[in-house]
């Protein structure tokens, strides 16, 4: 039974393989970028056929400070990576810290207009075709934040436990990979709200 | 011998109490399990996808027939419908590729096993939430229990004024969370295909069935996603007042079919893909020739996924698109047949010429290469918008769809199961029983499919619970239900054949077949951890290597 196992006589040079991690989060960013393909698709789609107001014009104000914010937490945590492949670790859980704080900021700028839209104009998910596609785009950029947000947590976390080093440098950048998907998608989605939709 | 007597005090020896057994299968990582536990899932929503089917043919044997209520009737076609593409196809496909892929590579586990059995228990999940709409569908309102929107969900059927009550969301939910669960597969498979291969197995050396399922998840990625996206905005319509396809406040309700559409065509490859997978092991294997035109073939099924993605709206053209859009489409959609051709080509070339022994497996293949080359012929009929116009939403659409995914994927799948078995059970089929399952399922299908063209042609509508007694309609469709009960009598044998020989047939060795790929390499069902040492191959053909030294397949590659 065992004979016909035997490997074969020839054996190749060598033999490199793709990190698995690295494949895994490219084909969920793809399968992600498909899903916001279509949210944007809605967006352009539904642009200036609401019935009724409040239109884009009247209340959407362009939040550049936070994307400064999102944009720059993608040059930090791809300096932590970095920082963390060569054995600083110090300077990776402050850069990686820095990151967190820029995430966070961001997404506190998202509620702050979410507030001012809600309760000074009065503009909800149900008011009109604006605040659905809006509510909807804006709010799955936000969860997929969110979610960037506590997986970066969990790294500080067990950083500051000493327990990130630089063998786990390859699952970091991958982690990485996702945080700068959240940022292009950012820029994707700033430009069809907030430049195209005005 | 005495290897024989070392083993006895094993595990195998001991029974272990049957709780430990469950608690092993369900908590298990295991690819090969977790592939077994998709197959059989798919067969179980088989079996109730089929007797749904059943429902609808008594009803529609007689013209003015009383079995069923109308509303009882359209949550029939909306159940059969959705279980088969979501519940029998992509659990089906997907436990093969689960249980094959990693053998075939010459890996001992998928890329990321514990998102397997994560996927996989989504799925599981998906299917019962859709059935538990039979008792909650009734929600708060009283209305309504199981779906009645159709499989496509046309706006505003989903809106709340036509679906009171909870089953559209039932249903939009658990497409939601099988969704999920089939794009955590895709990510696995191609993560396993790109990662995982054994020293050796480059692209170019990897067997056809890994290629097509390789494309098969690309796919998935890009073609179920929308899907989610547009069942969140269905969602959000629903629960938080949105008006994404609420028409009187703006919405559209052709931007529902659009984005149904781009998951619902290339939907189809994702299920035809793995079949072609089957057919590209299983013709080279009982023709004793190697697959002709390997690269072409590769490159066709490369080809299909891209120009799959570009010919949704031919399921439109009846809504009033413009004349440049429905000759865009009707022109990919011509385009989309000459991949296939190829491939059906290059499947004749192998069989060409070759010393074909006419095994169960093989039947089933030359079936369905007949039977897939008529329904792309049809297809190719409905593609142009001009005659489209005239027989869409008949029965002709239903023959046309029915022959790709009976007289195609499900003949396929049967090839598979015959072939396959052997190495996921360690025992054969029975192939007297398997010939009578074919034959009879042949003969059930050619009379059910064959004749279901011609009402459509003759005007019959589709989705009627009932029809007028026309000149041959009631003949017509009294043949078509009666058809349709002879294929549920050889699926019965088929599963009786299935049952009957895990406990009773003849052991079938590492390699029945004298096949080629990695899978028989290994015992029949394989150990858990596939392979002892890790092989290395030097051909498209390693097992050929392996028997025949003296002349090598990797002389020639």
């Amino acid at each position: 039974m065992s004979a016909i196992t035997t490997p074969l006589p020839q054996t190749p040079g060598i033999w490199t393989l793709p990190y698995r991690g690295k494949v895994g989060m490219a084909c969920l960013i793809i399968a992600e970028s498909a899903i916001f393909t279509i949210f944007v698709v809605a967006y352009l789609y539904y642009m200036g056929k609401s019935l009724a107001g409040p239109t884009p014009r009247e209340v959407l104000e362009t939040p550049i400070f936070y994307t400064v914010c999102l944009l720059s937490s993608s040059l930090t945590v791809h300096q932590a990576a970095k920082f963390l492949r060569s054995g600083r670790r110090g300077a990776f859980l402050t850069l990686w810290f820095l990151t967190i704080v820029l995430g966070s900021l961001f997404l506190f700028g998202t509620g702050q207009e979410w507030h001012r839209l809600i309760y000074e104009h009065g503009l909800t998910i149900s008011t009109n075709l604006f605040g659905t596609t809006y509510y909807s785009l804006v709010g799955l950029h936000a969860s997929h934040v969110t979610a960037g947000l506590l997986m970066l947590t969990v790294v500080l976390l067990f950083g500051l436990a000493g327990r990130v080093g630089p063998d786990q440098s390859a699952r970091v950048e991958t982690l990485a990979l996702y945080w700068h998907f959240v940022d292009v998608v950012w820029v994707v989605v700033f430009t069809v709200v907030y430049v195209l939709g005005r | 011998m005495s290897s024989d007597a070392l083993t006895i005090p094993s595990a195998a020896a001991v029974r272990q109490p049957w709780v430990e057994t469950l608690h092993e299968w369900v908590t298990t990582v295991d690819h090969k399990r977790l592939g077994v536990m998709y197959i059989l899932y798919a067969l179980v929503f088989l079996v109730v996808a089929g007797s749904e089917a059943l429902i609808i043919r008594i009803q529609l044997m007689f013209p003015h027939n009383h079995f069923v209520s109308p509303q009882v009737f359209n949550r029939m076609f909306t159940m059969h419908g959705t279980t088969m593409v979501f519940f029998v196809g992509i659990p089906v496909l997907f436990g093969f590729a689960n249980y094959l892929v990693p053998l075939m590579i010459g890996a001992r586990d998928m890329a990321f096993p514990r998102l397997n059995a994560f996927s996989f228990w989504l799925t599981v999940l998906g299917g019962v939430l859709l059935y538990f709409s039979f008792v909650g569908g009734n929600g708060l309102y009283g209305a309504g229990n199981a779906p009645d929107i159709g499989w496509w969900a046309y706006a505003p059927l989903t809106s709340r004024v036509f679906s009171p009550g909870q089953s559209s969301d039932f249903w939009t939910i658990a497409l939601l969370v099988s969704g999920f669960g089939s794009i955590g597969t895709a990510i696995n498979i191609i993560a396993t295909t790109l990662c995982m291969r054994c020293p050796g197995m480059q692209l170019g050396r990897m067997p056809l069935f890994v290629w097509l399922n390789l494309v098969m998840s690309g796919l998935v990625l890009i073609a179920i996603t929308p899907l989610s996206a547009a069942q969140i905005m269905l969602c959000v319509d629903r629960y938080l007042g949105g008006h994404f396809f609420d028409t009187q406040a703006g919405g559209s309700a052709t931007l529902w079919m659009h984005f149904f559409w781009i998951f619902g065509h290339p939907e189809v490859y994702i299920l035809i893909l793995p079949c072609f997978a089957f057919m590209s092991e299983i013709i080279p294997v009982f023709s004793r020739k190697p697959i002709f035109g390997y690269p072409v073939m590769v490159g066709a099924t490369v080809c299909i996924g891209f120009v799959s993605m570009s010919v949704w709206a031919h399921h439109m053209f009846s809504i009033g698109m413009s004349s440049y859009t429905n000759s865009f489409f009707t022109i990919t959609t011509m385009a989309v047949g000459v991949p296939t051709g190829i491939k059906i080509f290059n499947w004749i070339g192998t069989m060409w010429g070759g010393k074909i022994q006419f095994k169960v497996p093989m039947l089933f293949s030359v079936a369905f290469l007949f039977q897939f080359l008529i329904a792309g012929l049809t297809g190719i009929m409905l593609g142009s918008a001009a005659f489209d116009s005239q027989l869409t939403l008949s029965y002709f659409v239903v023959a046309h769809f029915h022959y790709t995914l009976v007289g195609g994927l499900i003949f396929g799948l049967f090839g598979a199961f015959y072939y396959w078995y052997p190495k996921i059970t360690g025992r054969m089929l029975s192939e007297t029983l398997g010939k009578v399952h074919f034959w009879l399922f042949l003969i059930g299908f050619h009379l059910t499919f064959d004749l279901m063209h011609v009402p459509g042609l003759l005007g019959m509508p589709r989705r009627i619970y009932t029809y007028e007694p026309r000149p041959g309609w009631a003949t017509l469709n009294l043949l078509i239900s009666i058809g349709g009960f002879i294929q549920g009598i050889a699926v019965l044998i088929f599963v009786w054949n299935l049952i009957f020989s895990y406990f009773k047939g003849p052991k079938a060795g590492n390699d029945p077949w004298d096949a080629w790929t990695l899978e028989w390499s290994v015992s029949s069902p394989p150990p858990v951890y596939n392979f002892a040492s890790i092989p290395t191959v030097a051909s498209r053909r390693p097992l050929w290597d392996l028997k025949h030294p003296e002349d090598p397949d990797s002389l020639y590659e």
